[in-house]
């Protein structure tokens, strides 16, 4: 039985595999033009808000053939245009960084632009060299400014993994956005967007903060899965909270785009 | 102005707008903001015009109707709007959208349509068309066989414009303009001189069409009169351009009830003479934007007889009043001016519109202002359509040319087309199963197919089956196309249209296909699946059982996506083999207006699954829900047909609601300029665009009265949704509507 449980770890860490939850071809909310998203299964986190909360567990999933990615890529290329290309999100696609290594150096061959969209919780080697040398954007999530409000929203403590990442990707001087989860009164507070404002400032590789204003598309989700979806009392922002955010927002970053 | 004003050439000497154009043209590669809004005479008049179309609405769809004078070039006296805000004049009778009799397509039909609306024609033209004079449809049914009518009422053959005019002749308008009609009068003339015998069958026709050309000139001439408007001579500036190209083509409306009676491509021609105005200080942009707005407003104000029964198969009242703009010359340069731009924005100052069904001629190098403001618009009002600049010019040859209809090429002045209606493929497929019998009736239709009685198909036996059963529609189909024409010709000859065209000009016929998305589904679930027919007692199959999984159209699946490719490729092969009227070229298209409706109706079961009676996707779509892998994927499989077999048109249509395409409008903008450039890259040849909520539509549904110009693109063309059947709206909203998120 060990062994057999090792071997199925061995496939999914086997850098000719992916572990995918779910692929979207016309991606237009993941990161510059036209993209192919791919989610990818399994996350350390269990954040609140989450709208793909079925990418959590890292057992499920279908496992890909990297060249069976590449080939669908290809097949989309003439609809990437100068700015589209390949997103992986999830989950959280650092935890298979890996086959991410092999899938995006194979990307960059065929001229492929490739984003990653990430809770920026792991910097290790694997990682390093994908985010270092194929990674041409880094969507980082900035779950909270406070350690309170990171281990409230996403179950863990330790908010400052999010920033060591961030500084990594500022020193090897390649492209980032910063998204944000806008949720009335937890996240949604003048405090918290100065805060974040002033920490990122003077970052130079930082294009663009997203903000993702909360929504309860995924309720039915974190229903069917039997797990108690706690953000039920959160409400969604008002067409004014938006523009407030992006406000102050506006001040400390080159651009400010509602997701 | 004078011809000074222009860069000489050959246009000088011959009539050939084309060289005048490419000689005088000013490309334009710079954004939208130099646009303006409607002038305060656009807007009143176009007041009018809604006033008008709401009663037409209420009526019934007719507003009024005349009973006593039969539609000709100079019937009617002059009619307006408003007269003293018209900057553009013209109508197609005394009175804005009344309804006219062009009673030589078919006599019957007109009083049928005529008794819809209570009332009938007048007693002597009755008696004149029961008794003396004879029409197209009369000589259609004199010559048809027993075979055709045969396929033609059980639903092989739908549509055949047997009694209606054929229309897809595009008339060069903008020769009025250019050249006055004393000019094309003597031109032709010289032609007619030049046609001597020996006087065979094909001689002694075009003579007689092309006096019939010029006396329809004259008449021409006669028109103008009745509006003042000296056509004898060319346009002196850019008010009469406008105004003369529009006389050319009321002229044609006023004669003709064609099913599509497309514009050409007249907005880069009229820009050079309102940007010499404009050069001369004559206007500023204010006038340039009225007299675009002004001739819109007119064109949308056409208005043909018809009966309800054309409604199934044309729905929503079309008049396919087909512009195409943009595009690329054959020396690299953009055909795109601020005209193309000017035309783009009646969609604004008039607000969204089917008529005129702009359609932009899309290149990869068009300029990107233009590619975005053109994104822009069809994201606004889902009012326009996209077809591929590139591929047409290389495959077809000109780049001056028009659109007939919905999607098909025509070079202007020098060619025409046969409208061909189109055949229904799916129920071609059904014969292959049925020993050649009508699935419904048990007619026998086709000699030569064993009666299978296997407990599942099998697919090697089923595609012999079908190719039998494709080369004898072919044949039937064929010989029906050849009857039509020859009556068309000679009881409703389009001697207005015509005469603004080269004498013998080069013909292609535009046969067309349905149900090709059902046909390919259906091939790969006997491939790939097995499929049980069940049989009724006289062994014609009802229904059939699926078992097992089996790759569908629309997701960039080769192991479908070819045998829809070869569907077409074998079909078209079949048509090509069989000699046509006047040595016509056969071009086939994948179209279907907004027949998939009926044409669903008048099929029995597939082997898809899909049940008997329920509608066809549009077009070359997939069908209904069955692309689920995403919007790319879906157009990937209808750009797999190949062109060359389709050289008609490959019709495609893609809804997608707004949120997906982007999260801002400067995103969406951007995504759906890269698209179509995607799409047309692998060589496809149309896309409709609706950007649109599903939510919108039902909601239109319950409350028409406040959506008066809601616009959808459905199978190469537009409609007001509102004026839809429920049963058409409720199929357009079952469409797949590209969502992610």
């Amino acid at each position: 039985m060990d062994t057999l449980i090792q071997k199925l770890l061995l496939i999914k860490t086997s850098k000719n595999i992916l572990n995918v939850h779910s692929i979207e071809s016309f991606g237009t909310h993941d990161g510059p033009g036209i993209r192919l998203v791919i989610f990818l299964q399994g996350c350390k986190l269990k954040c609140l808000y989450c709208h793909n909360p079925d990418t959590i567990e890292t057992s499920g999933g279908m496992e890909y053939e990297i060249e069976d990615l590449v080939e669908i890529a290809l097949k989309m290329k003439p609809y990437f245009g100068k700015k589209g290309g390949v997103t992986v999100s999830g989950g959280e696609p650092l935890l298979q960084s890996k086959g991410l290594i092999h899938f995006f150096k194979r990307l960059k061959e065929e001229g492929i632009h490739t984003n990653i969209d990430t809770n920026g919780r792991i910097l290790n080697h694997f990682t390093v060299e994908l985010l270092d040398n194929y990674a041409d954007l880094v969507m980082l999530d900035i779950k909270s400014m406070t350690e309170d409000g990171y281990e409230f929203l996403t179950g863990m403590r330790n908010k400052e993994t999010t920033f060591t990442f961030a500084a990594h990707r500022e020193a090897s001087g390649k492209k980032m956005w910063l998204r944000y989860v806008l949720i009335p009164e937890i996240t949604n507070k003048p405090e918290l967007l100065h805060a974040m404002g002033e920490y990122f400032k003077d970052y130079k590789t930082i294009e663009k903060i997203e903000i993702q204003p909360y929504h309860k598309l995924g309720i039915h989700k974190w229903e069917s899965l039997g797990w108690e979806y706690k953000l039920k009392d959160a409400r969604e922002n008002t067409e004014k909270e938006i523009e407030e955010a992006s406000a102050i927002l506006s001040k400390y970053f080159k651009e400010v785009k509602i997701n | 102005m004078e011809v000074k004003d222009f860069k000489s050439g050959i246009w000088n000497k011959a009539v050939n707008v084309r060289d005048f154009v490419v000689n005088n043209v000013t490309p334009y590669h710079g954004t939208y903001e130099f646009l303006v809004g409607p002038s305060e005479k656009t807007q009143k008049l176009w007041d009018s015009c809604k006033a008008a179309t709401k009663e037409e609405r209420d009526r019934n769809g007719v507003r009024s109707v005349d009973t006593e004078i039969i539609s000709t070039v100079s019937a009617f006296a002059a009619g307006y709007i408003d007269k003293e805000n018209e900057v553009i004049v013209g109508l197609q009778t005394d009175e804005l959208l009344k309804r006219t009799m062009k009673p030589f397509g078919g006599f019957k039909v007109v009083q049928k349509a005529l008794s819809e609306h209570g009332v009938k024609p007048n007693d002597a033209l009755t008696e004149l068309f029961s008794k003396y004079v004879k029409t197209h449809n009369d000589g259609v049914f004199d010559a048809y066989t027993a075979e055709i009518k045969k396929f033609r009422s059980l639903g092989f053959l739908t549509g055949l414009p047997d009694n209606y005019a054929r229309g897809r002749v595009i008339g060069d308008y903008r020769r009025v303009a250019l050249y006055g009609l004393d000019f094309l009068i003597k031109s032709k003339q010289e032609d007619l001189a030049k046609i001597e015998g020996p006087m065979s069958d094909a001689v002694i026709r075009l003579r007689e069409e092309v006096a019939e050309q010029i006396r329809s000139l004259k008449d021409m001439i006669v028109l103008g009169q009745k509006y003042d408007l000296d056509l004898a001579r060319p346009a002196q500036n850019a008010q009469e351009a406008v105004q003369w190209t529009y006389m050319g083509y009321l002229a044609a409306v006023k004669e003709q009830d064609g099913a599509a009676m497309s514009l050409g491509n007249v907005s880069t021609f009229l820009d050079i003479f309102i940007e010499k105005d404009i050069e001369k200080g004559l206007i500023t942009e204010v006038e340039a934007q009225e007299y675009i707005d002004q001739f819109v407003m007119k064109l949308r104000m056409v208005r043909h007889l018809r009966m309800s029964a054309y409604d199934e198969i044309f729905a929503g009242d079309p008049t396919w009043v087909t512009e195409a703009i943009g595009g690329m010359f054959a020396d690299g340069r953009t055909k795109v001016t601020r005209t193309s731009f000017r035309f783009l924005n009646t969609l604004y100052n008039l607000g969204p519109s089917p008529e005129p069904n702009i359609t932009i001629l899309w290149s990869a190098t068009l300029p990107q202002n233009f590619k975005d403001y053109c994104a822009k618009v069809s994201i606004d009002t889902s009012s326009i359509q996209f077809e591929n600049d590139n591929l047409m010019r290389a495959h077809r040859g000109s780049d001056d040319y028009g659109i007939a209809c919905c999607v098909s090429y025509q070079e202007l002045g020098k060619s025409i087309q046969f409208f061909g209606a189109r055949t229904n493929l799916a129920k071609t497929l059904l014969l292959a199963v049925n020993g050649g019998k009508c699935e419904f009736t048990g007619t026998q239709m086709v000699d030569g197919i064993d009666v299978d009685t296997d407990e599942y198909l099998d697919f090697d036996k089923v595609m012999a089956n079908f190719e039998i059963a494709m080369k004898e529609v072919a044949r039937v189909y064929n010989d029906s196309m050849n009857i039509i024409h020859y009556m068309h010709d000679k009881y409703y000859y389009e001697k207005a249209q015509m005469a603004l065209i080269d004498t013998n000009p080069s013909i292609n016929i535009a046969y067309g296909i349905a149900g090709l998305s059902i046909v390919a589904d259906s091939l790969s679930a006997i491939k790939h699946a097995k499929v049980k027919p069940i049989r009724n007692e006289e062994g014609l199959t009802v229904d059939f059982e699926i078992e097992g999984e089996f790759p569908m159209y629309g997701n960039d699946d080769d192991s479908v996506d070819l045998l829809a490719a070869k569907a077409v490729a074998d079909f078209n092969d079949e048509l090509k083999k069989l000699p046509v009227y006047k040595n016509a070229e056969p071009t086939m298209s994948v179209l279907t207006i907004t027949s998939n409706v009926v044409y669903g109706k008048k099929t029995g079961a597939t082997p898809d699954g899909r049940a008997q009676g329920v509608p066809f996707a549009p077009g070359a779509n997939p069908m209904h829900g069955r692309d689920s892998k995403g919007a790319i994927a879906s157009l990937n499989s209808v750009s797999k047909i190949n062109y060359n077999d389709s050289k008609d048109g490959i019709s495609n249509t893609f809804s997608i609601v707004p949120k997906s395409l982007g999260a801002t409008e400067e995103d969406r903008i951007d995504n759906l300029a890269t698209t179509l450039d995607g799409y047309f890259s692998r060589n496809a040849q149309h896309l409709n665009v609706n950007v649109l909520n599903k939510e919108t539509l039902m909601d239109a549904m319950e409350n028409p009265e406040e959506y008066p110009q809601l616009t959808i693109r459905v199978s190469g063309y537009a409609v007001n949704f509102v004026r839809l059947t429920k049963e058409q709206q409720l199929e357009v909203i079952t469409r797949s509507f590209h969502e992610s998120m």
